[in-house]
């Protein structure tokens, strides 16, 4: 029996990594991705454009302003001299930000009042915005804090110290990079199997495997070890990149990772073999991983945070494996969590794989008598 | 057929055979429900599904408060955040107690008055700190619990001197005007981005499939054996799927407006215009896909992997395009969500902006150009 299981399992393994073609489609993507995305995604602002409307030409103003060129968040894109222009300059996105320093701001602040700078900050993209804003703020305070001391003010009674856990700098490529492992292995998984029973189906190969003695659950085992194989190979490439390429900090051991990857491949596999059980052609099977797919991916907490659902999508994130798989990735690499720590997170993916694997299994029977 | 119609008749029996066509297509796509449920249903589930899903708010953030020595100062600043809409105070007993709820996620951020805090509150060289620790893992949202946990402060203190009669000493301060979204909720410019993500989806589903059937089961040796031209056929393939396109697309711009409550400032001529320019765009790369791909399998892989996760991440819908790097930001260019969010955030939030919508719509135009040029050439291809 053990023979017959490794000759299916090969069997399988070589229907998806066999030909040329499809071995490109899953060995190809991961890299280029992977490259790519590791890159794009972040929600650390470089390089804001802004323009300068200086009515005040004070010197004051002139330190102020010096702040800015100053910061590599910033970068001045251009001097403007009437009010009309800041809507010109906003409106084409020629900036973001356009910071506008009134005629008497100087002689505010040099005769002992309070000087009022202001920004304006194209709110089209509010996340952006937001951060700008706040880039803008602490270079003022900083501005204020600097002209108090030098000029015997009285400082504010207090201030704050900001500490950060795990990720000093808030780089949120170190947020983004452990997710995308667990974003790539979910999608080609689920590619892989949810149109494994329905291309066998469409070419006629099913009804042959049904004349061999091999029983249903033998089946599911002959379709469940090439996903884990392929799953893995992925999430190593993604995770070797994501520590040598991408430098995030990696505190955890991989003995946690990979179970933590077991763990969320059965219950990825799981969804993808109940999807192809159910359906007859591989439009449907195709169908089926795209609707498991986006919802998965977009509502995972992998780029918005699932606090800021509301209560109702909360609970439905709970039969998504993928959330559970992105606290898992994070915890190893950033928090250095072990096994017990992340115990929560791993017995939901284990009972999603077990009740979709059920489902496969009774649907696959019931199809083959 | 590589010769150009010149005769009147010719071109009388083209236009006739080209009708006949469509309505051959029509009538196919009709009577599959699938279609009709990709254009139709999927959006309106997926647009309902994300729009109150995703969202960059932080709201209802956990703030582990301790408080080492009880004062009038410490009170009247925790009262600050307990009246707060953003946060919910969770009382702590020491720093350790807090540290394990920070550790374990039941707090996503510490804030720690020390017992000299009062004291160091009153006329004196140093000002009082007050420690703040946040989970830096999800750095973003971090960064939104430091500026409001800033926000609050600043409110307090200002109350504070008002109070007291003693005026606070600044020398600067900055006041912050946001344009097209005064009041920052992420909701307004990740909506029009959703649409444009589940559309890029739904316009490579409807067709991405299409060819590659028709050359898995033979049937299209059989269409290009018939007198009928390739930009015909090509026709003939997008016209039903824009129809139904179109449909999917308007129920989602209508939920944007009336469900999910996003300005529209521009005009709904330019909203349709640029949208139907976008859906041809979205159609002829699923033709591509389809014709290149040559079977299902494939062209159902190279669908997924080309359309719905660079819409996604490159499209800057969510990740600022400014901010990534230079190799990257030349990557999103071939990335055609990228010119329909940034005209939909425009004609959403600011208006009919002409700058931004004619450079944008000039390049969805091309791109559908050089998609179905393309898709043109590998069916001549595949005849040979």
């Amino acid at each position: 029996m053990i023979a017959r299981l490794l000759a299916l399992i090969l069997k399988e393994l070589l229907a998806i990594v066999g030909d040329n073609r499809s071995r490109t489609i899953i060995m190809v993507p991961p890299f280029a991705q992977t490259l790519v995305f590791g890159f794009a995604a972040t929600y650390d602002l470089s390089d804001v454009p802004y323009a300068v409307f200086n009515e005040d030409r004070g010197p004051v103003a002139r330190e102020l302003l010096a702040g800015f060129s100053g910061s590599s968040t910033f970068r001045l894109e251009a001097v403007i001299d009437q009010e009309r222009q800041i809507t010109t300059m906003i409106d084409s996105r020629r900036v973001l930000m356009v910071i506008r320093i009134p005629p008497d701001f100087s002689s505010d602040v040099l005769s002992g009042g309070t000087g009022k700078a202001q920004i304006i900050v194209d709110g089209r993209n509010s996340n952006t915005a937001l951060l700008a804003q706040s880039y803008a703020e602490s270079i003022v305070t900083a501005f204020d804090e600097q002209w108090l001391a030098d000029h015997g003010g009285r400082a504010p009674p207090s201030a704050i110290v900001t500490r950060s856990w795990f990720n000093p700098n808030l780089r949120t490529q170190w947020f983004f990079v452990p997710g995308i492992i667990g974003l790539l292995s979910l999608v080609v998984t689920t590619m892989v199997t949810a149109l494994s029973v329905a291309r066998e189906r469409e070419m006629g190969t099913f009804d042959q495997l049904l004349v061999t003695p091999l029983r249903p659950f033998e089946i599911l085992i002959g379709k469940i070890v090439p996903g884990m194989l392929i799953g893995f190979f992925e999430a190593t490439i993604v995770v070797l990149l994501a520590i040598f390429l991408f430098r995030v900090p990696f505190r955890g051991d991989l003995l946690t990772l990979y179970v933590g990857t077991g763990c969320f491949l059965l219950s990825a596999i799981g969804v993808g073999l109940a999807i192809s059980s159910i359906s007859v052609t591989m439009q449907q099977g195709l169908l089926g991983a795209f609707m498991f797919l986006v919802p998965a991916v977009i509502l995972s907490g992998f780029t918005t945070p699932i606090a800021n659902m509301p209560v109702l999508v909360q609970r439905l994130t709970l039969i998504n494996p993928l959330r559970y798989f992105v606290v898992v990735l994070r915890g190893v690499f950033l928090e250095g969590a072990n096994l017990p720590m992340l115990a929560d997170q791993l017995w939901p993916m284990l009972l999603i794989g077990a009740v979709s694997l059920t489902i496969a299994a009774l649907l696959l029977r019931r199809r083959m008598y | 057929m590589s010769a150009a119609p010149t005769s009147t008749p010719d071109r009388f029996a083209s236009a006739r055979r080209l009708r006949g066509f469509i309505r051959k297509e029509f009538i196919q796509v009709f009577r599959d429900p699938s279609s009709i449920g990709i254009a139709f249903v999927l959006p309106v589930v997926l647009l309902l599904l994300f729009g109150y899903g995703v969202s960059l708010d932080a709201q209802d953030i956990r703030l582990a408060v301790v408080v080492d020595q009880p004062s009038h100062d410490a009170q009247s600043f925790i009262g600050e955040f307990e009246r707060s809409h953003y946060f919910i105070v969770l009382p702590m007993a020491d720093q350790r107690q807090a540290e394990h709820a920070l550790r374990a996620r039941q707090a996503d951020a510490i804030l720690r008055l020390q017992d000299d805090f009062a004291a160091r509150m009153q006329p004196g060289p140093a000002p009082a700190p007050i420690q703040l620790v946040v989970n830096g893992v999800d750095g973003n949202t971090a960064r939104q619990v430091d500026a409001y946990v800033h926000g609050v402060w600043r409110r307090w203190l200002v109350q504070r001197a008002a109070d007291s009669g003693d005026p606070l000493g600044m020398a600067v301060v900055l006041e912050p005007r946001v344009w097209f979204n005064s009041e920052l909720r992420s909701r307004n410019f990740l909506i029009p981005g959703l649409v444009a993500v589940i559309m890029t989806l739904i316009g490579a589903m409807l067709t991405s499939m299409v060819i590659a059937r028709e050359w898995e089961r033979g049937t299209m040796e059989a269409l290009l054996s018939t007198p009928v031209r390739t930009w015909e056929i090509l026709a003939g393939k997008l016209i039903p799927y824009f129809v139904l396109g179109m449909g999917g697309l308007t129920l989602s711009l209508a939920m944007s407006v009336w469900l999910f409550q996003v300005p529209l400032r521009g005009s709904l001529v330019v909203m349709f215009v640029t949208s139907a320019l976008f859906l041809i765009t979205a159609l002829g790369m699923g033709l591509l896909i389809s014709s290149i791909a040559r079977n299902q399998f494939m062209a159902g892989h190279i669908a997924i992997i080309t359309t719905f996760l660079p819409a996604f991440i490159l499209s800057g819908f969510i990740f600022d395009i400014h901010s990534m790097p230079d190799v990257v930001q030349a990557v999103t260019y071939i990335i055609a969500a990228r010119y329909y969010v940034s005209i939909l955030q425009s004609v959403f939030l600011a208006g009919d902006v002409w700058v931004v919508i004619w450079p944008n719509a000039i390049a969805l135009v091309l791109m559908s150009f050089v998609f179905l040029a393309l898709v043109r050439r590998s069916m001549r291809k595949g005849l040979g």
